[in-house]
């Protein structure tokens, strides 16, 4: 067969036609792929979920709730058996080495921290990337049983209880910020149902400098959620 | 050429890791660890045989003066196929892949296949074409990964070869990429001539 001639109409037409069938088939594929996407996407979620938050018999996912903390809004997944709360697992993101640094942390009902899963990052591989096992049970950051309501977590270099990731104190610190933002969206959750009474406590966490301002603002979120209960 | 010799002429004698030395970006960014090296050399073998094949196949549809334009829409399709199937079916390798799959697209192996041989041969001959330069991408980036992944983490395949505390950490970072594609090219090299 001759090459087609390099004329305005052939080009026209080729590209045209080159571009119409590729449009078509991503199309058709884009319809395939949609569903599985999804449910890859939901799986990926609810198997972090039952790790950070284990024995829950209901549906977390379903029972989504988003929590609006000065102006960031945060997704907690309560968890219960038998119909009792048993905690709830919080999505947190904070600014990392590298770029967004996305935890899922799980608390039991009382506020410690059950497990954590790291969703997504972009920490420096060998470094910051240690934070998706660093601070899990038995290692050497271990933030198990902690609870940030008590005092929020901080590395020991800036007087914390945790031990920092070596040479990623910047990774450990976002770490950290996420967790305690994430402790924030978990008793603000539940506090909007019962009292506001641990709130506080709670709000003293963020970090240094902002506590009077971040308190302030707490307090009118307050309010302005109990005018949205009622 | 017999089809033969056009695969071992991509796995071999230019070998585009080693040789050519195309795709440079994701060879450098990617192989951080054995197994996304080979990650990133399978995906980019299926979207090199599978844009040779129709290229060549439509080579002569295509009016000289548009044939660049009308290549990249043909690979950037296979691309955004690869990147959907990926999604769906393998979403914990396109998770840390991420980035580089849509950049597969510029990635001058693919181009530079589709113009220096698609274009001018048959399909079959194509096929084989992109076969060979596939697989010598993907033994490349693998090598590349296993040998960072060795000497930066003390692992192969995330298997434990010494512990990871004697790991020198700069091969797992992006100098480390460069040095030990030096150290590969210079030993490649030697032994060609051997």
């Amino acid at each position: 067969m001759k090459k087609l001639e390099s004329s305005l109409k052939n080009m026209l037409l080729v590209l045209t036609g080159v571009t119409v069938i590729s449009v078509a088939i991503l199309a058709v594929v884009n319809e395939l792929t949609k569903g599985p996407i999804e449910i890859a996407n939901a799986k990926a979620l609810s198997d972090a979920v039952s790790l950070v938050v284990p024995g829950f018999d209901n549906d977390p996912i379903a029972e989504k709730k988003v929590e609006n903390l000065d102006g960031v809004e945060y997704a907690v997944y309560p968890a219960s058996k038998g119909g009792k709360s048993i905690g709830a697992a919080v999505e947190a993101t904070s600014m990392g080495f590298g770029g967004e640094l996305k935890v899922l942390v799980g608390f039991d009902a009382e506020g410690n921290i059950l497990d954590y899963s790291v969703l997504s990052h972009s920490e420096t591989p060998g470094l910051g990337s240690k934070s998706t096992e660093w601070f899990k049970q038995g290692n050497k950051g271990d933030i198990t049983g902690l609870n940030p309501g008590q005092a929020p977590l901080t590395v020991s270099k800036d007087g914390g209880q945790v031990d920092a990731i070596t040479a990623s104190t910047i990774t450990s610190r976002a770490f950290l910020k996420a967790v305690n933002a994430a402790y924030a969206a978990f008793s603000g959750e539940r506090t909007d149902g019962l009292t506001g009474a641990t709130q506080k406590a709670v709000q003293a966490a963020p970090e240094e400098g902002e506590e009077p301002q971040a308190a302030a603002i707490t307090d009118n979120n307050e309010e302005e959620k109990g005018a949205d209960n009622e | 050429m017999s089809n033969f010799k056009i695969l071992m002429n991509g796995i071999i004698k230019e070998n585009p890791t080693f040789v050519l030395l195309l795709g440079m970006c994701p060879t450098l960014g990617t192989t951080s660890s054995a197994i996304n090296g080979m990650g990133m050399g399978l995906a980019t073998a299926f979207v090199l045989i599978c844009s040779n094949v129709v290229i060549s196949a439509i080579k002569n549809l295509i009016p000289d003066k548009v044939r660049i334009p009308a290549f990249i829409v043909v690979i950037a399709s296979f691309v955004t196929l690869l990147q959907m199937l990926m999604q769906a079916y393998v979403p914990a390798l396109y998770a840390t892949l991420g980035l580089f799959i849509p950049l597969i697209v510029v990635n001058c192996i693919l181009l530079g296949r589709a113009e220096a041989f698609a274009a001018k041969n048959a399909p079959i001959a194509s096929f084989f074409d992109g076969l060979g330069m596939g697989i010598g991408f993907t033994i490349g980036l693998t090598l590349l990964g296993a040998v960072r992944e060795l000497l930066g983490t003390g692992k192969i395949f995330s298997l434990g070869i010494f512990p990871e505390d004697y790991g020198m950490l700069l091969f797992v970072l992006a100098p480390g990429a460069f040095i030990a594609l030096g150290f590969l090219i210079a030993l490649v090299n030697k032994l060609k001539k051997a």
